[in-house]
C-alpha cells in the first residue's frame, strides 16, 4: 500500500511514520533554487561544513582539555604533544574558528550585494544576523579556554566593556566573571557556554535560518523572484532542484575549500599571529598585561570602533550599535530593486565605501593607537555609519535599471 | 567618491610604515635548520647544561626528542637526564618557585614556547646580546631585552662585551644614545663564530621543543594537499557533467 | 519548459564519475576519521605512565606476595615455597587450563608448568579473568572459609574464582582463563623488570 509520498517497502513504513521523504524532498529533491547562483553562493553551505568541523574537533578536543586555570593550559600542550593526532584537532578548530568568520563575512556581504535581505527574506536575514551574535560569543569565549596572556588579558578587556553600562555596570562584570578578576570560575562557565549553551543556541538558529530560507525560496544574484514564473507543474521556470545540480556544485565548493583550509592547518596554523597569537603561547598571568593586546583579526573592526570614540560608554554604545544596526537593514534599505546589478552609483558608492571602511577599521584595530589611527578610525566608523543611517535616503533617490523578468544565466 | 578612497589609502600608508618598522635593537638571522638532527642534539646539550639549572620545559618529554632527534632512549638517559628523571619525564627542573622569585626578581619562565611566542630570530639575537652593565644587580643587561633579570649563564662560552653607543637625533632634534654593537672585552671559551654556532643549535633546539610536531606536520600537509588536488578535479568534473542539464 | 532536463546525457560517463567522487570522497573521509579514532589511543603520558617497573624482590621471602603497579594494574611478585611448587603437578585434574594453552595469558617464556621464568618466583597481573576484580592471596592451606580442598592460591571475592599458586583457574568457577602473566624479565638475579620481555635500555 502506497501512502502520500508513493513510497513502499521499509522507506514506506518509515514515510508512514515521519516525514523522511518528505523532508527529503523539501529541502533537497524537490527545493528549486534558482540555477544563476554565482560564486558567492558557496559560503553558506560553506558555513555549515565549517560548523560541523567546529562541533566535531570541539568534542574531541574537550576529551583532553581540562577547564581549570590551574590546568588549562598545560592540557592544551598535552593535546598537541601527547593525544595521538591532538596537534591535528586543535589546528582544525583554531583555523576553523577563523574559517568560519571567513565564510561567514562573505556569506553575509553577499546579502548586501544582491538585496537578499529585502522582502520576504527580513526574518532569514534576522536569523542570520542572531547567529552572527551568537558565533561572536561563541568565539569569544573559546578564546578564553587556552588560558594564555591573550586569552586572559582579551577576556578582562572585553569584560570590562560591560561595566561601562552606567549604575550597574562594575556589578555586571562581577557577576560574569564570578570573581575579581577574570578567573577559575570565568573559566570554567566560559567552557560550559562554550561547549554546551551556545552550539546548541546556533544549531537551533541554523535550522532556524535554513527552514526560514526554504519557506520563501532562494535570493539570486538578479533578485529576480524565480516562484513568480511557474511551469505548468508549479516547479519554477528558473529553479533547479538542490539535488543533484547544487549538492554536486556544493561538494566541489567543499573540495576547493578544504584545500585552502589544509593550506592553513599543514603550513600556517598560526597565520602569522592572526590565527593563534603569539601572546597566548605564554601562559595567563593575572599580574603581567602584555605589551600589546589586539583581539583576533575577526573582532578587530569592531574593536576600532570602540577605540574611536573617547569616550568609555559612548564607545560600547558605538560597538554594540554597529552590529544591532545590522538587524535593521531590511527597513533601511528603501530601493526597488534588491540586486546591485540593478542598482544605480549611489547604492555602489556606498557600499564601496563601507566595504574600505569596514576592512580599514579591521587593519587598525589589530594595531596600537597612535593620535592618527584614531582620527582615521574615527572617519571610517563614520562612514560605517553612514552607510546605514543614510540608507532609506539614497536608496530611494537611486537610479535604478529595470529588473528582468527571468534570471540571467550563461 | 574614489577620491576619498584614495585619500583613505594615503592616510593609512604611514601607518603601514610605523607598523612595520618597530623600534629596537635590530635582530639578527637565526637560519635555523630543523631538520639538522646534529644541531638538534648538540642544541638539546646546551639546554640541559646551561637552560635546565633555573628553567623548566615542563611539556617536552625526553623520550619525544629521542625520537625525534633519531636518538635512542639510553642515549638521551646518559647525555640529557641529570635529574633522575625517567626518559618518559618531561623536562622538569628542581627549582623550587618561591626561592627562584626570590634570586631573581621573578620565577624564571618555562622555556617550552618560547620561540614560538617570542620568534627564533629574537632568542638568537637575545642569547648573543648580554652585555656587561655594572648598574644591573646581577652585572648584566640585554640588548632585546631591556632590564633583563636574567645573569649573563654563557659568559664562560662567550666571553664578557660592552656596549658600543652611537649618537642620535631623535624626531624633536634631540641628541640620544643608540646601541649600535658590542665590543669583546674578555674572550670566552669559543670564538665568536663557534658561540654564533652554538646558540644557533640552541635556538634550534628551543624552535623544535615549541612544536615538535612542525616537520611531521609539513610532510603530511604535502600529501593532504596532493590528495584535495585530486579530490577537486574529480569533483569538478562531477559538477560539470550534472550541470550539462542545466540550459 | 523548466531549466533543466536529465535528457541526453551519457549515463556511463555521469555513472563513472559519481562512482569517482564517491571513492575519492570515502578515502577522504576514511583518511579523516583515521585520526579522530586514532586519538583514543594511550597518549604518551599514559605510555610514559605505563612504562616497565623494576620490582626488587631480594628481600621476598618465601610464600610472601609484593605488588608494584605496571599500567595502573596491581601486579604480583610471589615467591612460592617448595611444596608449594611440588603441589602445582598434583592439582592439573582439577583445573580448566591446566597446561597454559590459552597462549594469550601468558608470554611463551611462561607457558609451563609453574607459569614462570624461574619456578620460585611467580609474576602475574592482578586481575581475575572474570570481571576485573582483583583476587586476594589466599596462601593457607585449607582454611575454614574456603573449604578442605583448598591447596592455596588467590580467590576473588566478586563471584568466587579459585586459581592456584601458578593463577590457573579452577573448573566450575565463573572465571574462564588462567590469570595472565605479563611480559618481564629478570635484570639481574634480584631485580624484575615488568613491562617488557627483554631489556633494550
Amino acid at each position: 500500500m502506497a501512502n502520500t509520498q508513493g513510497t513502499t517497502g521499509l522507506l514506506g513504513w518509515i514515510d508512514d511514520r515521519f516525514p523522511l521523504t518528505k523532508m527529503w524532498r523539501e529541502h533537497m529533491g524537490a527545493y528549486y533554487a534558482p540555477k544563476n547562483f554565482n560564486i558567492w553562493y558557496y559560503f553558506g553551505a560553506l558555513s555549515l561544513l565549517v560548523l560541523i568541523n567546529q562541533i566535531v574537533t570541539g568534542v574531541w578536543l574537550t576529551m583532553s582539555y581540562k577547564p581549570s586555570a590551574a590546568e588549562a593550559f598545560a592540557s592544551v600542550e598535552y593535546i598537541m604533544r601527547d593525544v595521538p593526532w591532538g596537534w591535528l584537532i586543535r589546528y582544525m578548530h583554531s583555523t576553523g574558528a577563523s574559517a568560519f568568520f571567513i565564510v561567514v563575512y562573505l556569506h553575509m556581504y553577499r546579502g548586501l550585494l544582491y538585496g537578499s535581505y529585502k522582502g520576504p527574506r527580513e526574518l532569514i536575514w534576522i536569523f542570520g544576523c542572531l547567529i552572527y551574535v551568537a558565533l561572536m560569543a561563541e568565539a569569544f569565549m573559546g578564546y578564553l579556554l587556552p588560558w594564555g596572556q591573550m586569552s586572559y588579558w582579551g577576556a578582562q578587556v572585553i569584560i570590562s566593556l560591560f561595566g561601562a553600562i552606567p549604575g550597574i555596570g562594575e556589578d555586571l562584570t562581577l557577576w560574569i566573571r564570578g570573581d575579581y578578576v577574570v578567573s577559575d570560575a570565568t573559566l570554567n562557565r566560559f567552557f560550559a557556554l562554550h561547549v554546551i549553551a551556545l552550539p546548541i543556541v546556533l544549531l537551533g538558529l541554523v535550522v532556524a535560518h535554513i527552514l526560514a530560507l526554504h519557506e520563501v525560496g532562494s535570493n539570486n544574484p538578479d533578485g529576480v523572484e524565480i516562484k513568480k514564473k511557474k511551469d505548468e507543474n508549479g516547479i519554477p521556470l528558473d529553479g533547479i532542484p538542490f539535488h543533484p545540480y547544487y549538492s554536486v556544485k556544493d561538494l566541489f565548493g567543499f573540495s576547493v575549500f578544504f584545500l585552502f583550509f589544509a593550506l592553513v592547518v599543514f603550513f600556517a596554523p598560526e597565520m602569522g599571529g592572526y590565527f593563534l597569537e603569539h601572546a597566548n603561547f605564554v601562559p595567563a598571568d593575572p599580574l603581567k598585561t602584555p605589551e600589546h593586546i589586539a583581539p583576533v583579526w575577526y573582532f578587530t573592526p569592531f574593536y576600532a570602533i570602540l577605540r574611536a570614540v573617547p569616550d568609555k560608554l559612548g564607545g560600547v554604545i558605538a560597538m554594540g550599535g554597529a552590529i544591532v544596526v545590522l538587524f535593521l537593514l531590511p527597513w533601511l534599505d528603501r530601493s526597488p530593486v534588491k540586486s546591485i546589478r540593478y542598482r544605480g552609483y549611489l547604492y555602489k558608492g556606498a557600499l564601496a565605501a563601507f566595504t574600505v571602511a569596514f576592512l580599514i577599521l579591521g587593519y587598525l584595530g589589530a594595531l596600537p593607537p597612535s593620535p592618527g589611527r584614531t582620527l582615521l578610525a574615527q572617519l571610517c566608523s563614520l562612514v560605517y555609519f553612514l552607510f546605514f543611517f543614510l540608507m532609506p535616503i539614497y536608496t530611494k533617490m537611486d537610479t535604478t535599471k529595470a529588473v528582468p523578468e527571468r534570471v540571467t544565466y550563461k | 567618491m574614489r577620491t576619498l578612497i584614495i585619500a583613505l589609502i594615503l592616510t593609512m600608508s604611514p601607518g603601514f610604515a610605523v607598523a612595520a618598522g618597530g623600534e629596537g635593537y635590530h635582530l639578527d638571522q637565526a637560519n635555523i635548520d630543523p631538520e639538522n638532527h646534529a644541531s638538534l642534539q648538540r642544541g638539546a646539550r646546551l639546554f640541559v647544561n646551561y637552560c635546565m639549572g633555573c628553567h623548566s620545559a615542563q611539556h617536552q618529554r625526553y623520550n619525544r626528542f629521542a625520537r625525534d632527534a633519531r636518538l635512542t632512549d639510553a642515549q638521551v638517559a646518559d647525555n640529557l637526564i641529570f635529574t633522575g628523571a625517567k626518559v618518559g619525564d618531561r623536562m622538569e627542573n628542581a627549582m623550587p618557585k618561591a626561592d627562584a622569585a626570590r634570586w631573581f626578581g621573578a620565577p624564571p619562565p618555562d622555556l617550552t614556547l618560547t620561540a614560538r611566542s617570542r620568534g627564533a630570530d629574537w632568542l638568537y639575537t637575545y642569547l648573543r646580546t648580554f652585555y656587561r652593565d655594572p648598574t644591573r644587580p646581577l652585572g648584566a643587561n640585554n640588548a632585546v631585552f631591556a632590564q633583563v633579570g636574567m645573569p649573563n649563564v654563557l659568559w664562560e662560552l662567550q666571553g664578557w662585551q660592552e656596549p658600543v653607543f652611537k649618537t642620535e637625533l631623535d624626531a624633536e632634534g634631540n641628541e640620544k644614545q643608540v646601541l649600535e654593537g658590542f665590543e669583546v672585552v674578555e674572550a670566552g671559551s669559543m670564538t665568536p663564530v663557534e658561540f654564533d654556532r652554538a646558540m644557533r643549535d640552541l635556538v634550534n633546539f628551543m624552535s623544535y621543543m615549541a612544536e615538535p610536531v612542525a616537520l611531521e606536520r609539513k610532510s603530511l600537509g604535502v600529501k593532504v594537499v596532493l590528495f584535495l588536488i585530486l579530490m577537486i578535479v574529480v569533483f569538478y568534473l562531477l559538477k560539470k557533467e550534472y550541470w550539462k542539464d542545466v540550459h | 519548459m523548466s531549466s533543466f532536463a536529465a535528457d541526453n546525457i551519457d549515463v556511463r560517463r555521469r555513472r563513472f564519475l559519481t562512482a569517482a567522487a564517491t571513492v575519492v570522497g570515502g578515502v577522504g573521509v576514511a583518511y579523516l576519521a583515521a585520526p579522530f579514532l586514532v586519538s583514543w589511543s594511550p597518549s604518551e603520558r599514559a605510555q610514559a605512565a605505563g612504562a616497565p617497573v623494576e620490582v626488587d624482590i631480594s628481600k621476598l621471602e618465601p610464600g610472601q606476595l609484593v605488588t608494584v603497579e605496571w599500567r595502573g594494574k596491581p601486579v604480583w611478585v610471589v615467591r612460592r615455597t617448595e611444596k608449594q611448587l611440588e603441589e602445582l603437578p598434583t592439582l592439573d585434574d582439577q583445573l580448566r587450563d591446566p597446561y597454559s594453552e590459552v597462549t594469550t595469558q601468558q608470554p611463551p617464556y611462561a607457558q609451563n608448568q609453574d607459569r614462570s621464568l624461574k619456578p620460585e618466583y611467580l609474576v602475574m597481573i592482578g586481575i581475575c579473568t572474570h570481571l576485573g576484580c582483583s583476587p586476594t592471596y589466599r596462601p593457607e592451606v585449607a582454611p575454614e572459609d574456603l573449604g578442605a580442598s583448598w591447596r592455596g592460591g588467590f580467590f576473588c571475592p566478586c563471584h568466587g574464582s579459585r586459581f592456584d599458586m601458578a593463577g590457573r583457574v579452577y573448573k566450575s568457577v565463573p572465571a574462564p582463563t588462567n590469570m595472565p602473566v605479563p611480559p618481564h624479565n629478570y635484570v639481574t638475579d634480584t631485580r624484575i623488570v615488568v613491562g617488557v620481555d627483554t631489556e633494550t635500555a
